[in-house]
């Protein structure tokens, strides 16, 4: 069923009964050509674009709740392509560029609101290395701007310019970056992949991995063993857990991230909004909700929760840049596990095991990279090779040296 | 206007007349009053409207779980948006304005989207608006925006302040109905210390609403002197106006008070404070909320849940109607009728579902008149009380893991397992609905504490009530239907949207709540959830239990950021840390930058100087040509003493320690365990057994964590000992070629010559006549310079009679803005270079990293991608036209290539005007850059404008030689 | 959350920074083993969902650091022991 304003008008003239399943419940089936573990955003963009790009035709989404139960629904809904390093740039803007085309892409309206995103500098240090990155995302043909304070002013009235512990002195200004309403973005690939042959098993959890003389055959699952000529694993948050049932163990580590949304309020944010001098970040939604976060809580976890410390940073983090929200109050707050890298970027790669492949390792930057991790991770499954801007984010690339580490701090997951 | 629509009874004090403005019309209330019973004693019915559709809504409930009648409270900066009337204490000169509505609240012009609500429904959004692509962020969008959210925010910084508070107990109980006033009572009797929170403003929950008797008196007299023998208890801390709003780890309860929002002025005391308690044990007397049954036009001002109208009638003395009509599904609903026939209230129908009546739809625009019933029937009334049972407030008990289970008997969902450790749950939250039974497990339940934690003291019995029939059908739902039925009252979700999730494959409850928005609104839907999960399972052909529920997170109900924020906001947002010279510092002039937490120096204005060029060139020529002098407290120090204090540096730093000799200081390169070049600094040797390090400003704090942990993690029997004394000791470059003379004066009987104390010398000596001090002679400027440190109370003495002794020299202070100057000049790196990504190699300092020992990062240091031979090196940068001013940041190209990223060569790091050179200088990493020293190449920054041929140079611009600094 | 220093007694966590798995104690010897070995002691985690035992500092405390063994599934402290007396029984000395 194609949507259009012309389908809701007929719908509502008859009483919006003919609506159809958005995807099918179907049963697995014996055997595919692609196993892809875990019906999160990548794992469903994944399935799409196999779908869809490479002409695969047997190809199931394994999911273990319901689909798009992970952080794909657990984020703060920024997408951005505001990196510095030659080995991240060129993807999360190949990323951005899919979000852009996405909606109509796949005929779901998931919100890609291009409002803009304001990552706020607090000295010259600072304002140098926004230069220095500003400029590799010209190079890299994204979008850039670094700002000055009265220009922050102008576009942003109600921010702390007079009373800041830590003054505005500039901002990195990406005009492209936005949000996209987080849910719509795993109904909209679920359903584009559900109407390409995909079958996405939900409440169907894997419980094993099959490997014999080094290859991969297929996984036992909740709902019976399923043969695959090719297993991919997509389940972060869980990677090292799925992986664990391979003998693998992985540059990762398990953490959770907070998020927050306040009571909905007339908008007045335009885009996102971070703080560089505490760990604040803030957009605020077509409903009205301030959706806000910060940093993660910083031991490892495994539960969908955290802890007072982190809430408290973060909002005096808000009052910190924006002192205005003071009497809005915190709606609700909510926990996302992380995985944690050890240089603070993904893995998209084979493993050593033939016909079993990795897609992890994504930190707390996973949502916008949703549509260029599936494309990529598609293009490694159907094609054998790496896709051109993913191609730094191999498993072995510690043991070359080859980090990606954008926040210089080295192999120690909870400070990326 | 008289209080028309006030009856005799309830507990305000009728003594106290109240004048509020609502909606710019002002009115009168009592004392004891919310808004939302003064409102209805005024007979306003309308008080909002809905979030999408914009219906007309009155005042649904009496408490935090009010869907309908949120107000925007106060004005100017301290106006507060999406206020719920019904908890908000009426005080004189209260002033609540309507929200979200265009136009007046009577006549809304966005009600037109109810006309249009086929087109609305359950995810219309997600299907349109897609065409043409660029309309959405033009049009569609901002239309949408247009209409979202309900309350406004002030705009101007929230003026009031918030504190935080920490509280210690044996027992915490949450609520103080009849199940948390008992087990507050045998707990403080047998001795506990208790905690007893309840986000009403008075104690008795039901019971102050209920015409029930306990222990042969009204139940809000039973509350009232129980609470009064509680508050005379040294052991109870008694908390109204305080919700514990959530569960956290290892029995941390967050809680927030309300302090001053009852009053009309809070004087400046903290509105609010945010308490963290920690609790050995919790018991959770929540209550339980009533929910609505879905019938047509469900939504209108005037219908009310029962259990409110009976606690407007019996609390607050106020009727919401005088010709009432009840529509049930349970006895509890029953108990409406006979309260209100009690008060002399009409009633004119009373429909229980039990005996198939139905309510299929209301009559009445602005609020209803009449309803219609299943057999056809019209009935007059102007309030509809409705009852489709009670839903036990288990919120608490899934901020874990916990997960609720579907309990047929109470017709809702009760504790299930894995309830946060140390909690238990009493009373209606946890399914014992009626008021004996729960008077009796909330004691029980302390009881049972009491007897654990070890108390010894008798609890006493419980109180005595009856055991009041709580019979109830469950009855969800009004069939066949021709008007819309509302679930979701502040969303507007509906029946029909819940059946087309169903239809359309959302049929996971998550699914359910966030297609539908279901139970997203500020109300979390507590009057709403259970009633669509249960609609969902009828679609679904299913039982509740095989539907599944939705977990509750925190907050139990939504706390201002500010009272989280507390007092960390403004200029208190950190610490700032000061230096020893701040206070000489603001007496002359200095400009102070942040350095973390510290506030330093960066320059020295002088009368007469334009800009901060003027100062800092001055500042930065005078130390090349006399002498100048900076405060490097900041800087990390860490004092390290032991047998093997040698053998542990050797270890912590990437070149040789071991053989440093007394009296002399070293450079020392630091790297992580990854093999990255982490800090840098110097250490001095002023023993066999005590070496003094230093480390960055930036750094300080984490390499003495690191070191601390190779001190106890890797090699645990090194005798060793660390302590930070960065705050111990004032720390003075004194910088320049009359450095050595200045420092003669001050110095006491050290013999400062050359030969006598060369450069990388140290010492530890006196100064002006005894004062301990320590001498390094160290250069980060490249000229003759020393670095002398005094015990941190002599700081400002030591600043003032530095400046004094360099007078004759014509000394002047220099800032962080000078020191960069001259460090740039000579090419030494500092954060801009050391990222956190940067290579000894990049740094040109491969050759310091020693072969020939193990010490962090070492090992790793050798891998592959991190020495290619044309990585990035270090290089110095000059402008072809020397008026040019270089940019940090700007990006090198070879020139007649692209700009792009494929043919990108490195990037400056850092820049300065070199007042020496006359020009501008710049440092930073090239590929292959110290082998194009003589090229020159594009420094191309698209982000400023500027695009300009440099010259690559080496780094050491000023004394390549480093002559200076060992004359 | 709240640990039992053995030392101190409860503190709030808030008092303490966490570095990670308390594997990172068994660092091998730079001079005598292979770069596999440095390559997995430097990155590599088992992550487990359960028992973890990981390295907490004291940082505004006593500066001890602690190995805490701590369910990351309910967050459950299960024993807190000082991080030398760890070390040392893990064959660390000098």
């Amino acid at each position: 069923m194609r949507y259009s304003a012309l389908r809701i008008l007929k719908e509502g003239l008859t009483g919006n009964r003919g609506w159809q399943p958005v995807w099918r419940e179907p049963e697995p089936k014996p055997e595919y050509d692609i196993v892809i573990i875990g019906g999160g955003g990548h794992g469903l963009s994944t399935a799409y674009y196999l779908a869809k790009e490479f002409g695969e035709r047997s190809v199931a989404v394994l999911e273990k709740g319901w689909l798009g139960s992970g952080n794909i629904g657990r984020n703060t809904t920024i997408i951005r392509s505001n990196y510095l390093l030659e080995g991240n740039q060129p993807f999360y803007e190949f990323s951005l560029k899919l979000w852009e085309g996405l909606e109509q892409d796949f005929n779901y309206n998931a919100m890609v609101s291009q409002r803009g995103i304001l990552n706020l500098c607090h000295s010259d240090p600072q304002r140098d290395a926004f230069v220095r990155r500003g400029n590799a995302m010209r190079l890299s043909g994204a979008d850039a701007m670094v700002l000055g304070p009265d220009e922050i002013r102008r576009m942003c009235p109600y921010l702390d310019h007079e009373n800041a512990r830590f003054p505005i002195t500039g901002a990195l200004w990406q005009p492209r970056g936005g949000t996209v309403r987080h849910d719509a973005v795993a109904w909209g690939y679920a359903r584009g992949a559900d109407q390409r042959g995909v079958d996405i098993i939900q409440n169907c959890e894997v419980t094993g991995i099959d490997i014999k003389d080094g290859r991969c055959l297929g996984v036992e699952t909740a709902k019976g063993p399923i043969k695959a000529k090719k297993v991919a694993m997509c389940a972060a948050g869980s990677s090292s857990r799925v992986a664990a049932l391979a003998g693998m163990r992985l540059p990762i580590e398990s953490h959770v991230l907070q998020a927050f949304v306040s009571e909905g309020l007339k908008p007045v944010l335009p885009g996102v909004i971070t703080f560089g001098a505490g760990h604040f970040y803030v957009s605020q939604s077509d409903k009205g909700g301030l959706v806000f976060g910060g940093d993660i809580d910083g031991y490892n976890t495994y539960a969908q929760r955290g802890n007072l410390p982190v809430v408290e940073d973060v909002c005096e983090g808000g009052m910190a840049i924006m002192p205005m929200i003071g009497r809005a109050r915190l709606l609700r707050m909510w926990g996302g596990v992380m995985d944690m890298s050890m240089d603070g970027s993904p893995f998209i790669d084979k493993t050593h095991v033939e016909g079993l492949y990795l897609n992890a390792g994504w930190c707390y930057g996973g949502f916008k990279a949703t549509p260029a991790s599936g494309y990529c991770y598609a293009h490694l499954l159907a094609t054998g090779q790496p896709h051109e801007t993913a191609r730094s984010f191999r498993l072995d690339r510690f043991r070359q040296g080859a980090m990606i580490d954008e926040k210089g701090v080295g192999a120690q997951p909870n400070l990326h | 206007m008289t209080q028309a629509m006030r009856i005799d009874g309830g507990m305000v004090d009728r003594s106290r007349t109240l004048s509020f403005s609502w909606n710019g019309r002002w009115m009168t209330g009592y004392h004891g009053d919310t808004l939302a019973s003064a409102l209805l004693a005024n007979g306003e019915r309308l008080v909002g409207r809905s979030f999408k559709y914009h219906r007309p809504r009155g005042i649904f409930t009496s408490g935090s779980e009010e869907p309908n009648a949120l107000v925007q409270l106060r004005e100017g900066a301290a106006q507060e948006p999406n206020t719920r009337a019904t908890t908000i204490e009426l005080f004189e000169g209260l002033n609540a304005t309507s929200q979200n509505h265009r136009g007046t609240l009577a006549f809304d012009l966005m009600a037109a989207n109810d006309l249009l609500s086929p087109f609305l429904s359950a995810g219309f959004y997600y299907k349109t608006f897609m065409w043409p692509k660029a309309f959405w962020e033009k049009l569609y969008e901002p239309l949408i925006r247009a209409s979202a959210g309900l309350g406004r925010l002030p705009m101007q910084p929230d003026p009031d302040v918030y504190d935080h508070g920490f509280l210690h107990c044996d027992l915490l109980v949450i609520g103080a109905g009849p199940a948390g006033l008992s087990a507050a009572l045998a707990a403080a009797r047998s001795g506990l210390r208790v905690i007893l929170a309840d986000e009403d403003f008075v104690p008795g929950g039901r019971l102050n609403a209920e015409t029930h008797e306990v222990d042969e008196q009204s139940g809000a007299d039973w509350a009232a002197a129980v609470t009064a023998e509680l508050a005379g208890n040294g052991n109870v801390r008694l908390m109204t106006r305080t919700t514990v709003y959530g569960a956290f780890d290892h029995g941390i309860y967050g809680a927030l008070e309300r302090r001053t929002d009852h009053l009309a002025d809070a004087e400046d005391r903290p509105r609010q404070v945010l308490w963290r308690i920690y609790s050995r044990r919790a018991l959770l007397a929540a209550g339980a909320t009533e929910r609505s049954i879905a019938f047509g036009n469900n939504d209108r001002p005037g219908i009310m849940l029962a259990g409110a109208v009976r606690a407007y009638v019996n609390r607050f003395g106020v009727a919401p109607g005088r010709n009432i009509a009840v529509f049930t599904n349970n006895d509890d609903g029953l108990r409406t009728a006979e309260d209100l026939s009690g008060k002399g209230i009409g009633i004119s129908a009373v429909v229980d579902t039990r005996q198939g009546n139905t309510v299929v739809d209301t009559i009445g625009r602005g609020g209803i008149r009449a309803i219609r019933l299943g057999d056809g029937r019209r009935v007059e009334a102007d309030c509809l009380a409705v009852s489709g049972g009670w839903s036990p407030n288990v919120h608490l008990t899934c901020h874990h893991r916990g997960r609720p289970v579907w309990n047929a008997d109470v017709v809702g969902f009760v504790p299930g397992g894995e309830l946060p450790p140390g909690m238990s749950v009493a009373g209606a939250a946890n399914g014992t609905m009626s008021l004996a039974a729960a008077i009796r497990e909330g004691h029980g339940a302390a009881v049972g504490i009491a007897e654990d934690l070890g108390a010894e003291r008798p609890p006493g019995t419980p109180a005595k009530a009856a055991d009041e029939s709580f019979a109830a059908a469950p009855f969800w739902q009004v069939t066949g239907l021709r008007k819309r039925a509302w679930v979701d009252l502040q969303n507007d979700v509906t029946t029909k949207d819940i059946r087309q999730s169903h239809q359309e494959g959302f049929r996971s409850v998550e699914h359910l709540k966030r297609y539908t928005t279901l139970g997203m609104a500020t109300d979390q839907g507590r009057t709403a959830n259970v009633l669509g999960l249960a609609l969902m399972a009828e679609s679904a052909g299913k039982s509740i239990e095989e539907t599944g529920t939705t977990i509750f997170r925190p907050p139990y109900t939504p706390v201002a950021i500010g009272a989280f924020a507390g007092r960390a906001r403004g200029k208190h947002f950190r610490p700032h840390r000061l230096t020893p010279s701040h206070k000489w510092a603001e007496e002359n002039g200095a400009d102070f930058m942040e350095a973390g937490m510290w506030l330093r120096a960066q320059w020295f204005k002088r009368p007469g100087e334009k800009g901060w060029r003027d100062s800092v060139d001055r500042e930065a020529s005078r130390v090349r040509k006399s002498v100048g002098i900076c405060d490097v407290t900041t800087l990390g120090k860490i004092d390290i003493q032991g047998r093997d204090a040698a053998e542990f540096l050797n270890r912590v730093y990437a070149n040789a320690f071991l053989k440093l000799p007394i009296g002399k200081v070293r450079y020392g390169l630091m790297l992580r365990e990854d093999g990255i070049c982490y800090d840098d600094g110097t250490t001095a040797r002023l023993s066999e057994s005590h070496f003094v390090m230093t480390t960055t400003t930036a750094n300080a704090v984490l390499v003495f964590r690191n070191l601390e942990f190779a001190r106890q993690c890797l090699w645990p029997d090194l005798d060793v000992h660390l302590i930070s004394t960065t705050d111990g000791w004032a720390q003075f470059a004194v910088a320049g070629p009359n450095s050595r003379a200045l420092l003669s004066k001050v110095v006491d009987d050290l013999d400062l010559s050359n030969d006598a104390f060369p450069f990388m010398a140290c010492a530890e000596c006196s100064v002006f006549g005894g004062t301990p001090a320590r001498l390094f002679r160290i250069s980060f400027s490249g000229e003759l310079a020393y670095e002398i440190a005094v015990p941190a109370r002599y700081g400002d003495s030591m600043i003032r009679a530095l400046m004094k002794a360099g007078e004759e020299f014509d000394a002047v202070p220099y800032g962080t803005e000078a020191l960069g100057v001259l460090r740039i000049e000579k090419g030494h790196v500092a954060g801009n270079e050391i990222t956190g990504q940067t290579t000894a190699r990049m740094l040109g300092l491969g050759g310091m990293l020693s072969r020939s020992k193990d010490a962090i990062g070492l090992k790793l240091s050798g891998r592959e991608a991190m020495n290619e031979d044309d990585g990035m090196r270090l290089a110095g940068f000059r402008p072809v036209d020397r008026s040019v001013i270089l940019t940090a940041g700007a990006h090198f190209l070879n020139p007649g290539d692209p700009a792009d990223m494929a043919h990108d060569q490195g990037w400056m790091t850092s820049v300065a005007y070199s007042p020496e050179l006359g020009t501008s200088v710049g440092l930073g990493f090239l590929k292959r850059g110290t082998d194009r020293i003589g090229e020159t190449i594009r420094a191309y920054s698209p982000v400023r404008d500027q695009d300009v041929l440099v010259e690559v140079c080496s780094p050491h611009h000023v004394d390549p030689d480093g002559v200076r600094q060992r004359g | 959350m709240i640990i039992n220093h053995p030392l101190l007694g409860p503190r709030d966590a808030a008092e303490f920074v966490v570095l990670g798995d308390a594997c990172l104690i068994d660092r091998p010897d730079g001079m005598n083993s292979a770069s596999e070995e440095m390559h997995d002691y430097a990155y590599v985690r088992d992550n487990p969902a359960g028992e973890h035992r990981e390295l907490w500092y004291h940082e505004q405390g006593d500066r001890s650091w602690l190995v805490v063994t701590r369910s990351t599934l309910t967050h459950d402290v299960i024993k807190v022991e000082l991080a030398r007396d760890v070390a040392r029984a893990r064959g660390r000395s000098r």
